[in-house]
């Protein structure tokens, strides 16, 4: 038995073996798909409490506080209302415009925050990442839990707007739940792909902006998809795309649960199967792909 | 396989088997002048001139039991840090392996919290992220707390971190971290943040973490702390292992080099 004080032992010839034999394992080696799972559900608490406190402190700085949290959304539907409902006549091929506007902007709103916040969630933690361990998705599922709770607070305030619009509670409001949870999941999947991305090339976070406002012009926030792709002025490959595109699903759906001039003659063809579609293919696919890089984040 | 004549006695928790560790530092570059070439490289995913390669850890081999107490030393930018970072895992190895029993912690008081959250809240969180759970972050918030010492002058845990003075948020970190039993620990510097009580609470805090853990790991420029907390030390220069031994000779045999070269 060697002492504290004797020269360290020589190097058995193989060191790995030798390790392994002992049974140790490779250190910040990438768990299985199936144990990552597991850690990232055994730290469901850190990432609530992360989504939480984050949301909290975001208005810490301004005078006004979590009044904030209600009065970015309005101040946001006040000024798409103004550019296209009163500057461009929108509202005239629109019926309840107020209403289809208030709920396009707020529910894009949850997809382009999520998408940012997502950028984010591994290049600007890296002190963290650097400093703890734990299962990294954690962080993007985090951020995209903040928008999550960002979005139940937009939703009072856009049943207060829809109720002074003369738009009553019904029961086909309980569609928006099963609308919304898909389009969290296919959110919460972009996000991911969004996070192992910019953890790689910062760059991504400056072009971001960009793609998303193309995106959200193109997806009827302020406009109607239905009535574009009605007349015989638009191809078919640019009418298909239109309507499969996963923000203009989510909207419409979520449309067509809380006003009632927004009748299914509006909603693309089989919409909730495209809802769900989406939701599972940008949700498994970006866990996987988020995972595929695990050990590598927060290197260089 | 290769059996080893005291395999019966020994009980390796870190092997480090010819490890290299380089990392890439953006932002290296003029910054003048060269945006097309960076979009080059980016649609060529070559690496960019902005973008230096650092190669910290050169070939390191060592074995780590049960029960040691191992000090690294070496001047600064030898690479100690990052041997450190490397065996917890949190720097992926570029050839070579870090093999380690259970997951290693890494104590440092670089480890970098929620600054614009309250202390409170760095206390929760930081405990949730290392696996904890609500009920153990309950039972511990108070001993967590007063360890660190940061309401001795006031309801400070209550405020955000990025008021507190560099030594207030070192001690918090450090407090955080040690919350945690770890098979292996691996402590960066924290022993000389905070005043001479934080010390002593934290030298303590250390060797009851040491008689719990199997293996302490140690990165000091205080020499004295080194042959005071270890019996063991590395010498690492320029990324490469110079000496390997009972931690006093070898805190000698680097302190006369450092003498010899400052003549």
């Amino acid at each position: 038995m060697a002492t504290s004080t004797a020269p360290p032992r020589p190097l058995p010839p193989d060191l790995t073996a030798y390790a392994l034999a002992h049974g140790l394992t490779v250190s910040g080696a990438r768990p299985g798909l199936r144990q990552y799972v597991h850690q990232l559900w055994s730290r469901r608490h850190f990432v609530a409490a992360f989504a939480t406190a984050r949301l909290t402190a975001q208005y810490s700085g301004a005078r006004l506080g979590q009044l904030w949290q209600v009065l970015t959304p309005l101040l946001n539907a006040a000024v798409y209302y103004f550019v296209f409902g009163e500057l461009m006549h929108t509202k005239d091929d629109v019926s309840d415009f107020v209403p289809f506007l208030v709920t396009g902007v707020f529910v894009w709103s949850f997809t382009q925050s999520t998408l940012m916040a997502g950028a984010r969630a591994i290049s600007g933690n890296l002190g963290l990442v650097r400093a703890l361990h734990f299962p990294r998705a954690a962080l993007p599922v985090s951020y995209a839990l903040q928008q999550l709770q960002q979005l139940l607070i937009s939703l009072g305030v856009l049943a207060a707007v829809l109720v002074c619009c003369g738009q009553l509670p019904r029961p086909s409001w309980l569609l928006v739940v099963p609308a919304l949870a898909l389009q969290t999941l296919f959110n919460t999947g972009v996000a991911l792909v969004l996070a192992r991305l910019a953890a790689r090339t910062p760059d991504l976070a400056q072009l971001l902006p960009f793609l998303l406002r193309t995106w959200m012009y193109t997806s009827g926030v302020m406009w109607s998809v239905a009535q574009l792709v009605r007349g015989d002025s638009v191809p078919g490959v640019v009418r298909v795309l239109l309507e499969c595109n996963p923000a203009a699903v989510y909207i419409a759906l979520v449309r067509y649960a809380l006003i009632d001039s927004y009748g299914t003659a509006q909603l693309p063809a089989h919409v909730w199967a495209l809802a769900a579609a989406w939701a599972l293919v940008a949700g498994a696919g970006g866990f996987v792909h988020f995972w595929r890089a695990e050990e590598r984040y927060g290197r260089g | 396989m290769v059996e080893h004549p005291q395999t019966a006695e020994e009980s390796p928790t870190v092997v480090v088997d010819g490890l290299h560790v380089t990392y890439r530092v953006h932002g290296a570059g003029s910054g003048r002048g060269n945006a097309v070439r960076a979009l080059r490289g980016l649609l060529s995913r070559a690496p960019s001139p902005a973008v230096r390669t650092v190669h910290a850890v050169k070939g390191v081999s060592f074995v780590a039991h049960k029960g040691e107490a191992i000090g690294l030393i070496g001047s600064n930018g030898s690479g100690k840090s990052t041997l450190l970072k490397a065996v917890a895992g949190l720097l992926p190895a570029d050839r070579g392996r870090v093999l380690t029993r259970g997951q290693p912690s890494l104590l440092g008081v670089n480890a970098a919290l929620l600054n614009d959250l309250t202390g409170e809240r760095n206390v929760v969180l930081g405990t949730l992220a290392m696996g904890m759970s609500r009920q153990e972050v309950a039972e511990r918030y108070d001993s967590i707390v007063e360890f660190s010492g940061i309401n001795e002058k006031g309801d400070f845990v209550s405020l955000p971190m990025n008021t507190y003075s560099s030594g207030m948020s070192a001690r918090l970190k450090f407090s955080i971290a040690a919350a945690k039993t770890h098979e292996v620990l691996l402590i960066d510097e924290a022993l000389s943040t905070g005043d001479s009580r934080f010390q002593e609470r934290s030298r303590r805090r250390i060797a009851e973490l040491r008689e719990q853990a199997g293996t302490v790991f140690l990165v000091s420029h205080h020499h004295k702390t080194v042959t005071e907390t270890c019996d063991r030390a590395l010498w690492l220069e320029s990324g490469t292992l110079r000496m390997d031994g009972p931690a006093d000779e070898v805190v000698a045999a680097y302190e006369q080099s450092v003498a010899a070269k400052g003549r």
